[in-house]
């Protein structure tokens, strides 16, 4: 900037605004005015110039925060409780670390993820192995680590009566039980149903298998679940489980896991209110758990350990995308729309989410209503239908919040490499714990046959 | 092309259009395009203007220049063909 330029008042796009009278709601527009412009102290600016944009940051302080407030609400109410990372959340190593750090556990559902904690340095039997597809290899891997293997279904529990037959080792297990909590959709696809008997058959097949023990039950009752009332329900279901086992074998079982599912404070597509008025906290999921586990009859020597698998409520909040204007256009209508070198390949989660946006940078009070798009060649690329921002321009810089579940694990590589991911730690560092993919990281994977390697146009 | 002769407009960035009740609120550089436009100023004189009074690239003016007339236009607050 010259010294002639500096002396001249700040440009901004002109803008004219119509004003309406009698279409809002109650509770007002809402405009993203207030620049996010630092992330943990770390100027925005400074993290794109020296990682590019788009580029993913984790606040590994929010990490830690968010599992302390998670813990501390647990611990404050029941003695035994254990968390165990979902890795399909966010496996990034450093990620996994973070937790592993604090005390969880690692919560794996395919042969893939076992690998990655067991190269994180997760002690076999802190492992829990979920999910519906795991290999004779995988499931022979996980006994002989006595890692804690979470039936999915009958050809499974076969599976595992036949390994066990020449294993050195007890296969330890737990069912997945799914059940009616009173909310839609019902989740039936995994696990043994409670209300048929199908899940005390399980536990009877399993009892008479002296090659198997029997240490847990879990459940995984849904995603995003906005009501606490439903863990309640959860719980007592599983707790009759445990009394009955009690009841006919004498046998108390180690731990109940309750799963995951704790909505994040995310706003979901269509909801009339902000996730944040209408997602539960922590304490809620807690009262409803623990006072149904502890009210339930236990004698406190049988209290089984609570294990919980929370994974986007855990990292969610400290996730953010930072990303660049590539251009400003008006629609045939008139809408304004803006197009983000971001896309739903790398935002997976804007499909389901109204993803908070805020300016990097200062701005005036204007604000226009616009269609956030990304950079894809496809009309599915869409970030926001509709949300009021200041007057961006081209080469402006945005900050996309709570972006930390599942992007980073269900993103794609479509028609542009995945960016860098880094993560600033508690001192304010800047570390890069993800590479942006290269060209040579895809085409290395491919192979031409001879006859297609040349070509004459 | 010409900015309608009865629009009103405030030095605060207020429009009001009486023939059909509109009324609008536009940001600084909005404003000064507005009341150049009253003062029957053609575009190269407004950018002119308006590259002497801001912050601004010639490109971006002129580029945000014609949306923003095209803006006016579609609002019903010029007459004539801004293209």
């Amino acid at each position: 900037m010259t010294a002639e330029s500096k002396a001249k008042v700040r440009y901004e796009r002109p803008i004219i605004r119509k004003m309406n009278s009698g279409l809002m709601n109650k509770f007002g527009t809402r405009t993203e005015y207030a620049p996010t412009s630092h992330i943990d102290s770390v100027p925005v600016k400074r993290i794109i110039q020296e990682y590019g944009s788009p580029c993913f940051v984790i606040s590994e302080r929010t990490l830690r925060k968010t599992y302390q407030s998670a813990l501390r609400a647990f611990k404050t109410r029941y003695p035994k409780v254990q968390f165990a990372w979902s890795y399909k959340t966010n496996y990034i190593d450093a990620v996994c670390n973070v937790f592993h750090q604090e005390g969880s556990w690692a919560e794996v559902v395919s042969g893939f993820e076992y690998e990655k904690a067991i190269r994180n340095g997760v002690p076999g039997n802190k492992i829990i192995f979920n999910g519906p597809d795991k290999s004779t290899d995988e499931l022979k891997r996980a006994i002989e680590n006595e890692s804690l293997i979470h039936i999915d279904h009958f050809d499974e529990l076969y599976d595992l009566i036949e390994i066990t037959e020449t294993s050195k080792k007890k296969a330890k297990v737990a069912i997945r039980v799914n059940m009616d909590v009173g909310v839609y959709p019902l989740w039936d696809r995994f696990g043994f149903n409670y209300e048929s008997y199908q899940a005390w058959q399980a536990i009877v097949k399993i009892m008479n298998c002296d090659r198997m023990e029997l240490v847990g039950l879990h459940c995984h009752i849904g995603t995003f679940m906005l009501t606490s009332n439903a863990y309640s329900v959860a719980a007592s279901k599983l707790c009759d489980l445990a009394y009955n086992i009690k009841l006919k074998w004498n046998k108390s079982i180690q731990y109940l896991d309750l799963g995951g599912g704790f909505a994040s404070t995310n706003t979901l597509r269509g909801s009339y209110l902000p996730g944040s008025d209408s997602s539960p906290g922590f304490d809620d999921y807690a009262e409803a758990i623990t006072s149904t586990i502890l009210n339930f009859g236990f004698k406190q020597e049988d209290l089984p350990l609570l294990i919980l698998e929370t994974g986007r409520a855990m990292v969610d909040d400290a996730g953010y995308l930072l990303g660049t204007v590539l251009a400003n256009k008006r629609l045939s209508d008139g809408r304004r729309a803006t197009i983000m070198d971001f896309g739903v390949n790398i935002l997976f989660t804007a499909f389901w989410y109204e993803h908070k946006i805020s300016p990097a940078q200062e701005f005036t009070h204007h604000t226009e209503e616009m269609v956030v798009y990304g950079p894809l060649c496809m009309n599915i690329d869409k970030i926001r239908e509709s949300v009021s921002l200041p007057l961006l321009s081209r080469g402006d810089h945005v900050v996309v919040h709570k972006v930390g579940a599942y992007n980073m694990t269900q993103w794609m590589q479509f028609i542009a490499m995945r960016p860098n991911v880094v993560m600033i730690d508690a001192k304010g560092e800047v570390h890069k714990i993800r590479e942006r993919e290269t060209i040579d990281t895809l085409t290395g994977l491919e192979l031409k046959p001879d006859h297609l390697k040349t070509f004459k146009l | 092309m010409k900015l309608l002769s009865n629009i009103a407009v405030s030095e605060s960035g207020y429009l009001f259009n009486p023939t059909n009740g509109d009324s609008f609120s536009s940001n600084a550089v909005a404003t000064d395009i507005i009341s150049l436009l009253k003062q029957d100023k053609n575009p190269d004189e407004i950018k002119k203007a308006i590259l002497e009074k801001y912050d601004v690239e010639k490109s971006t003016i002129e580029r945000d220049l014609d949306e923003f007339l095209q803006e006016l236009r579609d609002n019903y607050l010029m007459d004539g063909d801004v293209r």
